[in-house]
């Protein structure tokens, strides 16, 4: 599955790392959507029930039973660590440096001798990749793939992340994934009926008041005891 | 020594405007040119067209020998000739040291895009920017964001990270457009005192006759996209036609022109 997504972005970064802002959003977006309908429509594939993901082994461990799922946490978690070392040093070398110039000003960096687009299409090559590999896990540990996981909701929630935690720096969205969880539970259990207007509102305030997210109230810190 | 810039017939036209007409000119090495001619008159152009921004309508521009007419700005600025702008181009989020980083960075990309500190010509980029920082008297910039600095220092940023690539042919687009009276004279001494350590040919587009006099070794004056005067600066600037269509009422008022 992580391959899989590798290929995928691989093939789709050709055309996606032509467009920006919202451009870009709507392009990956309606990507999404095009999957999420050929798997609603695929009777193969379970329609919109989804199709079961048969619980197979991992190195000789068994993924049924309580051992089983606590090797897939561990592995799930030691890739995750590793994945995220791999960006942080990724994002503190020459050419991940490059990734929040782009962002600041794509013509100055082409006048740099540096290309732009392929720059970004790495970018997106390793954001499919991590996804497959979260996908995978996620399809492991429930059992089950949902269509719904490639509906634009989905998406949604990765973009919520981002705007919650800030790009600041490769721990960030792992701070921001748990808090929107805590959030979502929150919200779920004092109401129950009402739940999306209090993530909606906490999105607000922190798009209003916090605009780099909250890894920049962690960033003023260390620049103050620096 | 021989031309290490090189122009054939190269025109340029917008519909009706002819921006660039017939330009043949070839540049030595290690020269500094100033570029002189009223708004419209074709500078800008010119520097557009041999950095590639622009792609010649007829002619050729040829780097040490090399045909570059219509290349990528990006393959033009990897094979030698990098440019600063009228409006600084710096990355605003970006430390003045990250910014130089970042240039020093793609340098050292060709030796191994994962690593963080590649030396290139025996100096690590850190070490590199360190380096930039001082000769460009930027130390105590070094830590605050591009966005906040004063618009002289964005300018002396926007050089300094032109030169990090190490070109050989250097364009500054009116490096002294935005920067006090008091100033410019620093200023440009600071960035030719810099670039001129490294031999660097410097072709600089300028509105203020008393730079031009000062720093040029070699003028061209431009008028109506033709190149109507070349020559040794205090030449040129005497010359009638010069007088009556370049440095007459340019020279008292700097006026901005929109660049690329």
């Amino acid at each position: 599955m992580c391959a899989s997504g590798t290929a995928v972005g691989l093939v789709l970064g050709f055309l996606l790392a032509r467009y920006r802002a919202i451009f870009f959003a709507m392009l990956s977006l309606a990507f999404s959507m095009i999957l999420y309908g050929l798997l609603v429509r695929s009777p193969e594939l379970g329609s919109t029930d989804g199709f079961n993901v048969a619980a197979r082994t991992i190195a000789g461990v068994p993924l049924a039973g309580a051992v089983g799922r606590h090797a897939l946490f561990v592995l799930a978690c030691l890739s995750a660590f590793v994945s995220a070392a791999i960006l942080h040093r990724y994002l503190g070398s020459h050419l991940g440096r490059l990734t929040p110039a782009i962002r600041d000003n794509e013509l100055r960096v082409e006048y740099l001798g540096a290309s732009v687009r392929n720059v970004v299409h790495l970018n997106l090559v390793m954001a499919s990749a991590l996804a497959g590999a979260g996908g995978a896990f996620t399809a492991l540990a429930v059992g089950h793939v949902d269509p719904e996981t490639a509906y634009w909701t989905t998406s949604g929630e990765f973009v919520f992340v981002a705007i919650l935690s800030g790009t600041g720096s490769v721990a960030a969205p792992f701070v921001g994934a748990a808090l929107l969880e805590l959030l979502r539970n929150f919200a779920y259990a004092h109401a129950p009926n009402t739940w999306q207007l209090v993530v909606g509102g906490v999105m607000l305030l922190v798009i209003l008041f916090l605009p780099e997210g909250l890894w920049s109230l962690f960033r003023r810190r260390m620049a103050r005891g620096a | 020594m021989g031309a290490i810039l090189e122009t054939t017939r190269l025109t340029k036209t917008f519909g009706a405007v002819t921006a660039a007409e017939n330009i043949s000119l070839a540049i030595g090495e290690d020269t500094v040119v100033g570029l002189i001619g009223g708004n419209g008159a074709g500078k800008t152009t010119f520097v557009n067209l041999v950095t590639g921004y622009l792609t010649p309508t007829a002619g050729a521009v040829r780097f040490a020998g090399e045909e570059i007419t219509g290349l990528s700005p990006r393959r033009i600025t990897r094979m030698g000739i990098c440019r600063s702008f009228q409006i600084p181009q710096v990355f605003d989020s970006l430390s003045t040291r990250e910014n130089l980083l970042v240039g020093l960075g793609i340098v050292a990309l060709g030796k191994g895009a994962f690593a963080t500190q590649t030396a290139v010509a025996g100096r690590t980029p850190e070490a590199a920017a360190g380096e930039m920082l001082a000769r460009f008297r930027l130390e105590s910039f070094k830590d605050a964001p591009a966005r906040v600095l004063p618009e002289g220092v964005r300018k002396l940023l926007d050089i300094a990270m032109a030169l990090a690539v190490k070109p050989r042919i250097l364009m500054l687009d009116e490096p002294t457009s935005g920067v006090s009276a008091e100033e410019k004279f620093a200023l440009m001494d600071l960035v030719l005192g810099a670039v001129r350590a490294d031999r660097v040919t410097v072709l600089f587009v300028e509105h203020d006759m008393e730079i031009v006099r000062r720093y040029a070794q070699r003028v061209l004056a431009f008028y109506e996209g033709r190149v109507i005067a070349d020559g040794a600066a205090a030449e040129v600037l005497d010359q009638a036609e010069v007088r009556r269509y370049v440095v007459g009422g340019a020279a008292a008022t700097p006026v901005r022109e929109p660049s690329c």
